[in-house]
């Protein structure tokens, strides 16, 4: 039976906490007394079988839809989307939940005579995936099997013949959508929910939309009115992909929704002691930690960013769910909220995040600057319900290298962003107004978005906008042992150790504040009271 | 300055390891020498006031300026071509340094100097004076770097009342970005004409204070600045943007609509570059942002450089020189000078005059004046007002 998740009283006898430093870690000593430590749930017990219950899933769906081999016909156009590249983080071991579904998915359409079949990465805006990472996330089988015939295609949100545009909500929200997925009998979605913003109506929503559709809710109002993104009834964000997503189905879209979820068992056993209390290591979990630490400290940071990408975590699959979106996307949720959620007994001056490696735009990548700024603020402040786990006007210290480098293939307009308007404002409304246009619209990022492997030109400007929330929020943001020039581009304090920046801190809020770390990863979300 | 073929190797030497170094080890000295008398009808004694510190002085003084000036300079000679001074028909006045067939005695003049454009004279060895392009490189004139000097008529630019030394030493550099402003040619009418300068010292600074009153063609005006105040500075003075160099070619490419090929290269650019630099990185640096069939203009001083010139082949870029002053084709035929006066007041550029040094401290000055973007300085100059031998 796995434990739930935890909140330690930091005392006198508490070890040092680990700490992640990107591709890296430390063990911090916090103020004993006035600190304490919150610890995700342990793993949740896996499917026996998860094929076997996929096919359950497909065979007794939930909500208003029947079976999926009786939407399945001889003749029928069928198009199988699936999430993309940013999920699951770290990347599971084979194989991965898209794989087992689209393969149950493609054994019930050959069953049915099915033959025209699409299958479509619902990437968005995001980068387009390689081959190998096709592979990986759905398998040798079904990726020999389409992709030589051209059936295997990556969204493009910029090309005008391949959208088709479904109307406007009744907020006047523009819903465009890949036009081959609208257009036919029956569109199935593949979803892996990693935390509980992922899937429902944004699975399509978002995923095959176009920047035209996309804009109404990745922009500094609606995230500023996503408190939190983990939190259904209190995000914006979902509220305005709900709203799109009936349109979609008024529209005649038939989608078929498969939601699958992953327990938090994140790393592979040589590093289990990164998801284990400290107090718990044992002899050789110290040993591990010692002999890795002195090992990184050795490597050059483009080695280590090389052996932290290589990782594959035996995430397992916890549960899935197929059917009517808001029906599965409500099953699924209760299931993610009991991985994920901690109770936490009230907020804190102070929020202390150690950010990984990883977050969902640099798999296989580098987190630049921008994408620390959006994996301290936009996604590990978010990881809350109820209530910000940090007081307003408090202070977040994040722990990460934030080195001055970006991946040129991936982030170009990213580059141009770091370059161009961190220089002249960090507030998001003014990059909204006066940036976002040109970026979104630049005929070269287009180009490289549609056929190279790079981020769409308004992406780093949803990275900004994502933390949107916590910059209005927080009296101050302090990173610690990153690169100060960086570090400064962003807005933010440098400070060279822990001790320092919690120093720096009471600058904010007083002596004495309250210091609250949330030991993540693995994930897991503040149930704040 | 002597012409000592030991002190410029050393000041050579001393200068690779220390930029400004060869004020105090190679052929620069300071020495008390007779002042120089006027050599013909229409000279004058002139008292200098300010005399600034140059790029091209500081190359010599370094002795890293080209052989090409070996014949166009007489030793030894007094430095400093920067000058506001007192003359001795009781005028305060700004040199125009250019010593061309007129002040040198010779008549009939040269054909460019016929036709107004100084700059271009093919005499400038001839006549009563000793070989000298300008004053401050000539054996017979004198230069700023002094308390007297010798200066024609016809050099004599008299400053306006109520204007302080400090803005009209800043005439001379400014009548040189005037003249590279204007030497560019036009954008179309309605047309986006997106121009960059390349370097952020007095001359850059002064360029873009001339881009921005001059050429209301130029639309959008990119600044490729090392050093903050030297960034701040080019905001004020009219930069739409400033970019430190290794974020020229993005910032180009993002205001020009341009993609980035594999290799770096842009496949457009800005119409204009004007490289206020002068050196074989920078010039390569402005061809690589130049549009195919734009126009990169040298303000700057080069010397020997090496660069590949593929680029400047394919796109037919041209590749223009421009030197010191004249009239004005694209003003009308308004002299530099004149246009530069407006650009000084209408700017304010005496603020780039930022640090003024005894001549006894010469070697101070040259130091400050060759770190000058790095210490938050612009124009270094020598204050000769409190001179006691004056």
């Amino acid at each position: 039976m796995p434990r739930p998740g935890f909140v330690l009283e930091v005392d006198r006898s508490t070890p040092s906490i680990l700490t992640w430093h990107g591709e890296g870690f430390r063990l911090e000593r916090l103020p004993p007394g006035r600190s304490r430590v919150i610890y995700a749930p342990e793993p949740l017990e896996p499917l026996d079988d998860p094929d076997d219950a996929v096919r359950d899933a497909l065979l007794h769906p939930l909500g208003d839809c029947p079976p999926l081999p009786e939407l399945l016909f001889a003749g029928m156009r069928l198009t199988i989307a699936f999430d993309d590249i940013s999920l699951p983080l770290p990347p599971m071991q084979r194989p991965d939940n898209r794989q087992r579904v689209i393969e149950g998915v493609l054994d019930l359409a050959a069953a049915a005579g099915v033959d025209d079949v699409v299958l479509i990465c619902a990437l968005a805006l995001h980068r387009r995936m390689t081959e190998a990472e096709l592979r990986h996330a759905i398998g040798d089988r079904v990726y020999d099997a389409f992709a030589p015939h051209g059936t295997l295609l990556q969204h493009d949100a910029e090309d005008p013949s391949g959208l088709v545009y479904l109307g406007q909500t009744d907020q006047g929200e523009d819903v465009e959508i890949n036009k081959r997925a609208a257009e036919s009998d029956l569109l199935v979605y593949v979803n892996i929910n990693l935390v509980a913003m992922d899937g429902g109506h944004k699975s399509v929503a978002t995923g095959l939309a176009s920047y035209r559709s996309l804009r109404h809710h990745h922009n500094v109002k609606t995230m500023r009115h996503s408190r939190s993104f983990m939190d259904q009834e209190h995000s914006e964000l979902h509220s305005s992909n709900w709203r799109m997503g009936r349109l979609i189905a008024a529209s005649g879209v038939k989608v078929f929704q498969i939601e699958t979820t992953l327990n938090n068992d994140t790393f592979p056993e040589q590093m289990s002691f990164l998801q284990r209390r400290e107090w718990e290591w044992t002899a050789r979990d110290r040993a591990t930690y010692l002999a890795t630490t002195r090992g990184l400290a050795m490597t050059t940071p483009r080695l280590a960013r090389s052996i932290f990408q290589s990782i594959k975590s035996p995430h397992s699959m916890t549960g899935v769910h197929a059917g009517e979106v808001e029906a599965v996307h409500a099953a699924t949720t209760a299931r993610v909220y009991r991985q994920q959620l901690v109770d936490v007994d009230g907020q804190t001056d102070i929020a202390v995040f150690g950010l990984p490696h990883l977050c969902p735009y640099n798999v296989n990548s580098i987190m630049n600057p921008i994408l620390v700024m959006c994996m301290g603020l936009g996604y590990l402040f978010n990881m809350y319900r109820g209530r910000p786990l940090v007081r307003q006007g408090g202070v977040a210290i994040l722990s990460h290298p934030t080195p001055w480098a970006f991946h040129p293939v991936h982030h170009p307009s990213y580059i141009d962003f770091f370059e161009e308007v961190l220089p002249a404002t960090t507030d998001p409304i003014e990059i909204e107004k006066t940036y976002e246009e040109r970026f979104a619209t630049d005929e070269w990022y287009r180009h490289l978005y549609r056929t190279s492997h790079a981020y769409h030109g308004v992406h780093p400007f949803y990275m900004w906008y994502w933390g949107a929330h916590a910059l209005e929020h927080l009296g101050r943001v302090i990173i610690v042992g990153g690169d100060p020039k960086a570090v400064r581009r962003l807005g933010f304090s440098p400070a060279s150790t822990l001790t320092d920046a919690l120093e720096m801190a009471t600058d904010t809020v007083g002596r004495d504040p309250s210091i609250t770390h949330l030991h993540c990863p693995p994930i897991m979300i503040a149930d704040v009271h | 300055m002597d012409r000592s073929v030991a002190r410029f190797a050393a000041a050579r030497l001393a200068s690779g390891w220390k930029a400004g170094s060869g004020g105090r080890a190679g052929p620069l000295r300071l020495a008390d020498i007779e002042p120089p008398s006027p050599p013909g009808p229409g000279w004058q004694v002139v008292r200098p006031r300010l005399a600034g510190i140059c790029g091209s002085d500081l190359a010599t003084v370094d002795g890293r300026s080209s052989r090409w000036f070996e014949p166009l300079v007489s030793f030894p000679f007094v430095p400093g071509h920067e000058v506001v001074g007192d003359a001795a028909d009781g005028r305060r006045v700004v040199i125009e340094p250019v010593l061309h067939c007129r002040v040198r005695g010779i008549d009939p003049p040269c054909p460019p100097c016929e036709a107004g454009q100084t700059n271009h004279c093919e005499r400038l060895v001839g006549g009563h004076l000793q070989p000298g392009l300008q004053t401050g490189y000539c054996a017979d004139t004198g230069g700023g770097w002094s308390l007297a000097l010798v200066a024609h008529s016809l050099q004599l630019h008299e400053v306006p009342d109520g204007w302080s030394d400090e803005a009209a030493v800043m005439i001379e550099p400014t009548a040189c970005a005037v003249h590279g402003a204007l030497a560019a040619p036009p954008g179309g009418s309605g047309e986006e004409l997106l121009a960059v300068v390349i370097g952020a010292g007095t001359l850059g600074l002064a360029t873009i204070a001339a881009i921005h009153r001059l050429r209301p063609d130029v639309t959008a005006l990119l600044s490729v600045a090392k050093h903050p105040e030297q960034r701040r500075l080019a905001t004020t003075l009219g930069a739409t943007a400033v970019v430190e160099p290794d974020e020229l070619r993005r910032a180009v490419r993002r205001v020009s609509g341009s993609w980035i090929l594999d290799n770096g290269q842009l496949t457009g650019g800005a119409a204009v570059v004007f490289d206020c630099v002068g050196s074989g990185e920078s010039i390569a640096g402005a061809l690589a942002v130049t549009a195919p069939g734009g126009t990169v203009v040298l303000l700057g001083m080069p010397g020997h450089v090496g660069i590949d010139l593929t680029g400047l082949w394919q796109r037919e870029i041209r590749l223009s020189g421009t030197y010191a002053y004249g009239p004005e084709p694209a003003a009308g035929g308004r002299h530099s000078f004149d246009l530069a006066a407006e650009v000084v007041e209408a700017a304010g550029l005496e603020r780039l005059v930022s640090a003024t040094y005894s001549l006894d401290r010469y070697g101070d000055a040259i130091e400050h004046a060759a770190a000058a973007g790095r210490r938050g300085a612009v124009k270094v100059a020598f204050d000769l007002r409190q001179e006691k031998r004056r």
